[in-house]
């Protein structure tokens, strides 16, 4: 669906040059919910203004849906652009029309007649879940509210992708996780393509399949979100992984867990995917005699399945707590040895 | 009781110059009103990146307007003498009044819609952007709509400001409540009619100004 290759810009500010996007290729194929994360000033707000043509780039190509955005302008640009529709941090409604009419702005500029418009409008509001608000001015809903307008707004002419510039950023978290599910529902009912930047990695755990981390104007780092969830890379990927996973594993924390359980032998389990789901734990305490203690555990669930650590302190023999050990590994569970005591 | 305190007052004449100076106001303002409408645009769209982006249009415009605004209007009327007589045919009566008070506030409107346009959130005109609306649609549904409070009463603002300029004209002979007051009031040491010139002047200036807060609070959904 979404094919950029080596795409660059380059922000030429007179006295200095900067490179904010640097030869990035990424395939996005329909369907999918891709993220893209990275803090601020890392890219990504200038790649994802460089999908809809709001920005040129200085090098390279954007293709979607087998249209070459970059090389098109004027009339045939801004028809693309009514499929790469985009929803926004600060939610950017017009505060003069209500939101029935912020959901027909869109529709105006595709030139919709007036009666279609209408009906068109009342799907989207039931869709977004805003009846009985239509006639509402921005000012007079929450944040929650308008975020809901913008993303019918940017559902009305039927896009084919969806970029989302921070849409939950300036959101609490309750109204974060409930417009990711609406997200997550329109992504399986329309099959629309979603691409979302964000710097939070909730987001990308909850609703995105696969992510790429952008530092520098490069993509450090892309793959399934479990997979970089497992096995991040980068320095930049682990820290972003560390805001929703916490660092159980610091030196700090061993240290103090061992002080805290001195018995026994403390075994860190990570689950991945279907394990995560599954009762090992009470298998390996009928079959082996060793005594479990857990200590600390962590189960985050994404999108393609459920990831968790768990740390357990195992009392028994050593034989019994090796058997036990290799029990885990043969159900696929990674284990691994925070110290005797 | 009038008769006594106003005794040089003729009624019919008072009138007459009172709708002489409405005429006056309602036309000039409506012209500066287009006029500076389409020069602040223009100065707001050909700004470095703005969607007309264009260093010498806007330098143009911005010294255009910058040159009016600054000629004081007395001067500013005798300097368009030539012109108004070109254009109107004559240099007397609220006509020949007309290019100076349009010419004298469309440069201090265009600044005002100026100011109006740079308070409109860029993130929504980058929405428009991405829905593939162009400049035109832009300017009509989201410039035009987002800035109307701000247009309104920027519009107020110079509209009472034109009260003041027609009278100013009229002591060049535009007619309307400046000349009454100024020929048949001040030369002619009658007091009273200046003072009730000067009385209708206010009322104007208090209903534009009423109609103008009305119309700006009704215009606010914010």
């Amino acid at each position: 669906m979404i094919d950029l290759k080596g795409l660059t810009k380059v922000f030429d500010t007179g006295k200095a040059r900067l490179t904010a996007v640097d030869h990035v290729d990424l395939t996005v194929p329909a369907g999918e919910i891709f993220g893209i994360i990275g803090y601020s000033g890392a890219g990504k707000s200038t790649l994802i203004r460089l999908l809809n043509g709001l920005e040129k780039p200085s090098e390279g190509s954007v293709e979607i849906n087998g249209q070459n955005i970059t090389a098109i302008s004027g009339p045939k640009l801004r028809k693309a652009r009514q499929k790469v529709s985009m929803i926004f941090q600060h939610f950017n409604l017009l505060w003069s029309r209500t939101v029935r009419e912020n959901i027909e702005f869109p529709l105006e500029i595709a030139g919709v007649g007036k009666e279609e418009r209408r009906k068109r409008s009342a799907e989207l509001i039931e869709l977004v879940g805003l009846e009985g608000r239509e006639s509402a001015y921005p000012a007079q809903l929450s944040g929650g509210q308008k975020q809901r307008v913008g993303i019918a707004r940017a559902l009305a002419n039927d896009p084919e992708v969806l970029l989302c510039d921070e849409a939950t950023s300036a959101l609490d978290p309750q109204t974060t996780d409930a417009i990711l599910e609406l997200l997550v529902d329109i992504n399986k009912r329309l099959g629309l393509t979603i691409v979302l930047i964000t710097h939070e990695m909730h987001v990308i755990r909850k609703i995105c399949h696969r992510v790429a981390v952008m530092e520098g104007g490069r993509v450090v780092e892309l793959g399934e979100v479990l997979h970089v969830f497992q096995h991040p890379k980068e320095t930049i990927t682990k820290r972003f992984v560390a805001q929703v996973t916490e660092t159980e594993d610091s030196a700090e924390t061993v240290r103090h867990l061992r002080e805290q359980y001195p018995e026994g032998q403390l075994v860190k389990l990570i689950f991945v995917g279907d394990q995560a789901e599954q009762p090992i734990l009470t298998q390996l305490i009928r079959e082996y005699q060793v005594e479990v203690n857990i200590v600390h555990g962590n189960i985050s669930h994404t999108q393609r399945g459920a990831y968790g650590t768990l740390i357990l302190q195992l009392k028994g023999t050593t034989d019994e707590i090796s058997k036990a050990l290799a029990f885990l590994g043969a159900h696929d569970v990674q284990t691994e040895v925070m110290g005797n005591a | 009781m009038l008769e006594t305190l106003f005794p040089n007052v003729d009624g019919a004449d008072m009138w007459e110059a009172t709708l002489e100076t409405i005429y006056m106001t309602a036309m000039s303002t409506l012209f500066t009103f287009i006029i500076g409408l389409v020069l602040g645009i223009v100065l707001f769209l050909t700004a470095p990146n703005q969607l007309w982006a264009n260093k010498i249009v806007n330098w143009l415009t911005g010294a255009f307007v910058n040159i009016f605004r600054s000629i004081p209007f007395i001067i500013l009327i005798i300097l368009l003498i030539p012109f108004t007589k070109f254009l109107i045919g004559s240099i007397r009566g609220p006509n020949a009044a007309l290019p100076a008070l349009i010419i004298g506030a469309a440069p201090f409107y265009a600044r005002m819609v100026l100011i109006a346009l740079k308070e409109i959130d860029k993130g929504v005109i980058e929405a428009a952007r991405s829905m593939g609306a162009t400049t035109w649609t832009i300017i009509r549904k989201v410039l035009l709509p987002e800035s109307k409070p701000a247009l309104i009463s920027g519009i107020t603002v110079t509209a009472i400001a034109l009260v003041g300029y027609t009278a100013m004209a009229g002591i060049i002979g535009a007619g309307g409540l400046g000349t009454l007051a100024f020929l048949d009031g001040f030369q002619r040491s009658r007091e009273d009619v200046t003072l009730m010139a000067t009385i209708a002047i206010l009322v104007i200036v208090f209903i534009v100004q009423f109609i103008g807060d009305y119309l700006t609070r009704k215009a606010d959904k914010r």
